[in-house]
């Protein structure tokens, strides 16, 4: 298994190269550079901004700086939009931000999501499983620009309970709406994929067996089907895990929160480059780590696997 | 998922008598009357979708320069005045758009998640079984597209192809079908090792038969109900889409658009333009996931 | 005359009035809470007067920092750091005497030497500011051949006589120079604070500004804290104790928090001013604000020949039935437009354009006949492509106007919406051939509109060209009276509809009601939280 990790830590970094070369291609082709503005700027200005910011140089010149300013030097350059930041501050900034919503909601969507899609399957075809469905349906299609608006009506304007937005620096009060937020609609994938999967293992002949043999359900359920269960919950909550805690767009708008995910679609419409590439280096190497993570798991819960 | 070779030998073996395994699971979903509901329902919305343009004398695009602007004050829905859902700030018959917008969005979450189930799963399950480099590979390229700044490529595609809804398709089909290779792919790394997947391998069966006859059908469960997950993101990543440039052009509009125009106004005395697009996109989602349940419990040979 | 009038008024103010500040009337009770919290719809971009180029991150400078002049509620200037100028018989060299007690917030005195420093940063192109044009755009001596880089940044015309004396010298007269200094980027910096922490001397633990407040906290995309400098020079008539800037990109969720008392100004949504103008006639407010709403038109080849025809150009713009956009669309005090300078630009005489004076009825029939003599028709429509970028209101005004060309004139008019910078791209390379566009005014004087549509304009996307045009806009700058002028030019305007001429903008505002010290009347809506205070109630 180390050799295995180790091995695929290396793959790691072709992947990772590739990945920037790709982006930076892809941004670079699209219309419009960072300094396009309605008000254009004048033909001597824009040369004198290309040439502060190295984009009067061939391209792949640009992208050999800029891997090189990553290696030796952890340096992801400086904002093209945030002029007076450099990528490592807005990273520095947005990150801690979005992690902590971002777990906060994964660690509920998760206990939430999987319970509901337990019970749902323990009690197929039953009313609790209809309405567990129902109410996993309902929050997965609550489209979270509803959501958030109507979070701010109620809890704010109308009750006065909770600040409509902004962070402080996380304190819990600022964080109730946005983790309502971002956890709804994963736990709600989370509890239909758990109850559809936990369904086949229930009736698969090893549960059948050990119910057979007159163990306690709980006992069952905890100790031998939860865990193969769990399978496709793990392959969804690789990529999901990535994306919570890289934040989300809507979220960081909706309530302020100066998180990461409006950083980078903020970037992506200014076509601030660096920025743009230095969040999709961290969506891209987080990725690729806990893909790693979920494919260790994999591992763990079924040990017949082999890589 | 565990313990199915002998439901996949089943398969495997009505297959080669000629009998369709397709028909019990068709008998065992006719049962399941959630599903059978989720589907009769669908089926209006569809309808609806196609035919609703002929139920009201108005077009999705015609502005009554009387109504503009004033859609709190008399734009309410109301049957003496023909505007059922009544009409927007642009002055226009909300009927009309709801249904037109149900013909894109429908459109947009079948075909992204067709895309997901059909590329998905294949993907996933040529990754996971036949493993090794090739595994490697694969899953780094999806990593990789899981990474890549989406909007750029819709923006590039915008600019080298131009607009048009197969483009829009395309680019929903892109990428609806990474989180799906990922799932079967770990599915399918586990039931590789089950003994009958060996024991076809020994006999000879080729890795293509035996990836379609015993690793597929084995996964159809969560692979179905994962689609039907896909489907309001799909229907929202229309909408991404669309604003970038590729997609629906106004006055075309999607449940997408008008979610979140709806949205926006809910404060604002018009809260029929939420409610009507809100309610046909929670409705086809529950529909979605009843049928996806129910097509899951036929498809689970274990469940009869 | 118009100059000289404008000249005397900031030399008389200068002798009259201490300068402009918080200014509580009689039996006004000032609150004990003065936090003012205002919403601001992005983060800002840049803390440094030379680079920042947003209107938000203006509005917050103009606290941080002081430049020569302010302007008052009616955008006048008043003094700031300048207390008066001098001006030289050939128009050229301005002479300004600064304030002696302006101070920075570390205590070092403000002199002509940090305005010769800021000046000089903004034009070197190591700076590389998006704003160096500006100075170019004030004639100052050498900018554009130091902006290019083939003089050294030192000759650039700006001197300090003594500690209080600044001079700048123009190589062409340019009579709204003034009132171009009331803008961010010619805002003096601390040469010593730029020199000790380089690009880090804008966080707020290194920042020294010779404005009112100091910077104590700047969050992207949350929020920016400004308290109280004691330095400042009129800190004593300074009511307002702490600045919060709050970002809320969506601006409805930024109402529902005004109404829950978290914001003490925000933006009213589209479409809601009429019912909020109702409800809360005291709070919601709209006045003109600088900036030109239009359709453009490409008059290259690479355009739709159709509409090189300046007649299908005029039925079209005859066709666009402006007061309903206002009315039925925007909704809030906005006027339709017919010309391009907006119409409450200082000291601007609006033009008596012919077809503005038409009722609708006779515009939609002059259009519907232009059009068939141009050969369009129901058995041969006319179509067009309009691009825009996607946004809500962009997207109802397109359709809005889709709708009048259909149902009036059958043209059929294809819809484009773009993501911003693409579709900012392919206006700057002509790659269109009707265009969404507006501009602002860089400063309250008709000729920052009308140059647009000059030959050699950076901004002329459509490509007009009118050597008539060109001729009496050059001819502006030393003309007697440039409404004569400028006049002449909209003529021409109308006549050629190198664009369709749309809306002039308001600004829609929520204020609550104890904030008092607001300018009302500033068309570039130019404000200075010094200058607010909270009333008890």
């Amino acid at each position: 298994m180390t050799t295995y990790i180790f091995k695929r830590l290396l793959e790691a970094i072709p992947t990772m190269l590739l990945l920037i070369i790709i982006s930076f291609l892809l941004m670079h082709a699209a219309p419009g550079g960072p300094f396009t503005s309605e008000k254009a700027v004048p033909a001597q200005v824009l040369a004198n901004l290309n040439a502060k910011y190295g984009l009067d140089q061939p391209l792949w010149r640009q992208v050999a700086n800029y891997v090189w300013g990553i290696v030796a030097h952890f340096d992801f350059g400086p904002s093209f939009i945030y002029k007076d930041r450099t990528v490592n501050e807005v990273i520095a900034q947005g990150f801690p931000v979005t992690l902590q919503y971002g777990l906060a909601s994964f660690v509920i969507a998760v206990i939430a999501g999987v319970t509901l899609g337990v019970v749902a399957a323990l009690k197929h075809n039953t009313g609790i499983d209809y309405a567990a469905v129902a109410t996993a349906t309902a929050a997965h299609a609550m489209p979270n620009f509803v959501l958030a608006p109507l979070l701010v009506l109620v809890f704010t304007l109308w009750l006065g309970w909770l600040p409509g937005g902004g962070w402080e620096g996380g304190e819990l009060k600022y964080m109730v709406m946005p983790v309502i937020a971002l956890s709804t609609s994963f736990m709600a994938s989370i509890a239909r994929i758990t109850r559809s999967s936990m369904l086949e293992v229930l009736h698969s002949n090893f549960i059948r067996t050990a119910v057979a043999k007159g163990l306690p359900m709980r006992k069952v359920i905890l100790k031998h089907a939860l865990k193969p269960a769990m399978m496709p919950v793990i392959s969804y909550l690789g990529p999901a895990f990535v994306t919570m805690i890289t934040g989300s767009v809507i979220v960081d708008m909706y309530f302020s929160t100066g998180g990461i995910g409006r950083s980078f679609v903020d970037a992506a419409l200014n076509r601030d480059y660096s920025v743009m590439l230095g969040v999709t280096i961290l969506v891209g190497a987080l990725t690729i780590l806990f893909n790693l993570v979920v494919d260790i798991l994999y591992a763990w819960i079924d040990p017949r696997i082999r890589y | 998922m565990f313990m199915k070779e002998e439901a996949a030998v089943r398969l495997a073996d009505i297959a080669v008598k000629g009998r369709s395994p397709w028909a019990d699971a068709r008998a065992r979903f006719a049962r399941n009357k959630g599903a059978m509901v989720g589907l009769f329902v669908l089926s209006l919305i569809c309808l609806f979708a196609a035919f609703g343009s002929h139920l009201t004398e108005f077009t999705y695009d015609y502005v009554d320069f009387g109504l503009m602007g004033e859609a709190a004050e008399k734009g309410a829905p109301s049957w003496s005045s023909g505007h059922y859902f009544g009409t927007d700030d642009g002055g226009r018959d909300f009927f009309a758009r709801v249904v037109q917008a149900s013909q894109i969005s429908l459109a947009a979450g079948l075909i992204g998640s067709a895309v997901a189930v059909i590329i998905g799963t294949l993907y996933g399950a040529i990754s996971g079984f036949v493993g090794g480099r090739t595994d490697q590979v694969m899953m780094r390229i999806v990593d990789i597209l899981l990474s890549v700044p989406f909007m750029f490529v819709i923006i590039l595609l915008l600019v080298m192809f131009g607009r048009s809804i197969w483009m829009l398709f395309l680019g929903i089909g892109m990428f609806s079908w990474l989180d799906m290779s990922r799932i079967v792919r770990g599915q399918t790394l586990s039931l590789k090792r089950r003994e009958f997947i060996e024991a076809a391998h020994a006999t000879g069966v080729s890795s293509g038969r035996i990836i379609l006859r015993h690793i597929v059908p084995n996964l159809m469960g969560v692979v179905v109900v994962y689609a039907s997950l896909l489907v309001p993101i799909m229907i929202m990543t229309e909408s991404f889409i669309s604003f970038l440039g590729l997609g629906v052009q106004a006055p075309l509009t999607s449940w997408g658009a008008l979610l979140s125009e709806g949205a926006s106004q809910m404060r604002y005395g018009t809260l029929w333009l939420l409610l009507f697009p809100l309610g046909f996109f929670v409705t086809t989602m529950f529909c979605m996931s009843f049928i996806g349940d129910g097509l899951r419990d036929a498809l689970d040979p274990k469940d009869r | 005359m118009k100059k000289r009038l404008l000249l005397s008024t900031i030399l008389s103010l200068s002798v009259a009035f201490p300068a402009l500040a918080a200014n509580p009337q009689p039996g006004e009770e000032l609150s004990d809470n003065q936090v003012y919290t205002y919403r601001i719809l992005d983060a800002i971009k840049s803390m440094d007067p030379q680079i920042s180029t947003d209107v938000e991150g203006s509005d917050v400078l103009r606290s941080l920092f002081e430049g020569l002049y302010n302007e008052d509620g009616d955008g006048n200037l008043v003094p700031a750091v300048a207390l008066s100028h001098d001006l030289s018989e050939d128009k050229l060299v301005y002479t300004f005497h600064l304030r002696p007690e302006s101070k920075w917030s570390n205590g070092d005195p403000v002199t002509a030497n940090d305005f010769v420093y800021s000046w000089q940063r903004l034009a070197d192109p190591a700076t590389a500011s998006e704003y160096a044009w500006y100075l170019e755009l004030g004639h100052v001596k050498n900018a554009a051949d130091i902006i290019a880089g083939t003089t050294p940044v030192d000759q650039l015309g700006v001197k300090a006589i003594d500690d209080h004396t600044f001079e700048v010298t123009l190589d062409a007269p340019v009579p709204y120079f003034p009132k171009m200094l009331t803008h961010t980027s010619v805002f003096p910096i601390n040469k010593a604070v730029v020199d000790k922490f380089g690009a880090d001397w804008t966080k707020p633990e290194n920042m020294v500004g010779n404005g009112a407040y100091t910077l104590k906290e700047h969050t992207l995309g949350e929020k920016v804290v400004m308290v109280r400098n004691p330095a400042y020079w009129d800190d004593a008539h300074t009511v307002i104790t702490e600045i919060n800037a709050v970002t809320i990109n969506d601006e409805n969720v930024a109402l529902t928090r005004y109404d829950a008392g978290e914001l003490d100004q925000t933006d009213v949504p589209t479409g809601q001013y009429p019912s909020l103008k109702e409800a809360r006639p005291d709070e919601a407010s709209s006045t003109p604000y600088s900036c030109s709403y239009t359709y453009v038109i490409n008059l290259t080849e690479k355009g739709n020949p159709a509409l090189q025809d300046v007649n299908v150009r005029k039925a079209l713009s005859y066709a666009v039935d402006r007061q309903i956009l206002v009315d039925k669309v925007l909704q809030a005090g906005q006027a339709p437009a017919y010309n391009w300078t907006h119409f409450a630009v200082n000291g601007f005489a609006m033009p008596e354009i012919d077809y503005a004076k038409w009722t609708q009825e006779d515009r939609d029939a002059k259009a519907a006949e232009l059009l068939t003599a141009a050969g369009f028709g129901a058995d041969n429509p006319l179509k067009i492509q309009l691009n825009y970028n996607t946004s809500e209101g962009h997207k109802k005004i397109a359709e809005a106007i889709a709708a009048m060309w259909k149902q009036k004139l059958g043209v059929e008019l294809t819809l484009n919406n773009m993501e911003w910078k693409v579709h900012t791209d392919k206006m700057q390379a002509q790659d269109f051939e009707m265009g969404r566009y507006a501009w602002c005014g860089d400063y309250n004087e008709a000729s920052t509109y009308l140059g647009l549509f000059t030959t050699t304009s950076g901004n002329n996307n459509g490509k007009y060209s009118n050597a008539e045009y060109d001729k009496l806009l050059d001819e502006s700058s030393t003309a007697a009276d440039p409404n004569v002028n400028y006049t002449a030019a909209e003529q021409l305007l109308a006549n050629d509809m190198p664009m369709i001429p749309i809306y002039h903008y308001t600004k829609v505002r929520m204020n609550k009601t104890d904030i008092r010290g607001l300018p009302m009347n500033n068309v570039q809506q130019t404000w200075y939280a010094k200058d607010l205070y909270r009333v008890k109630q």
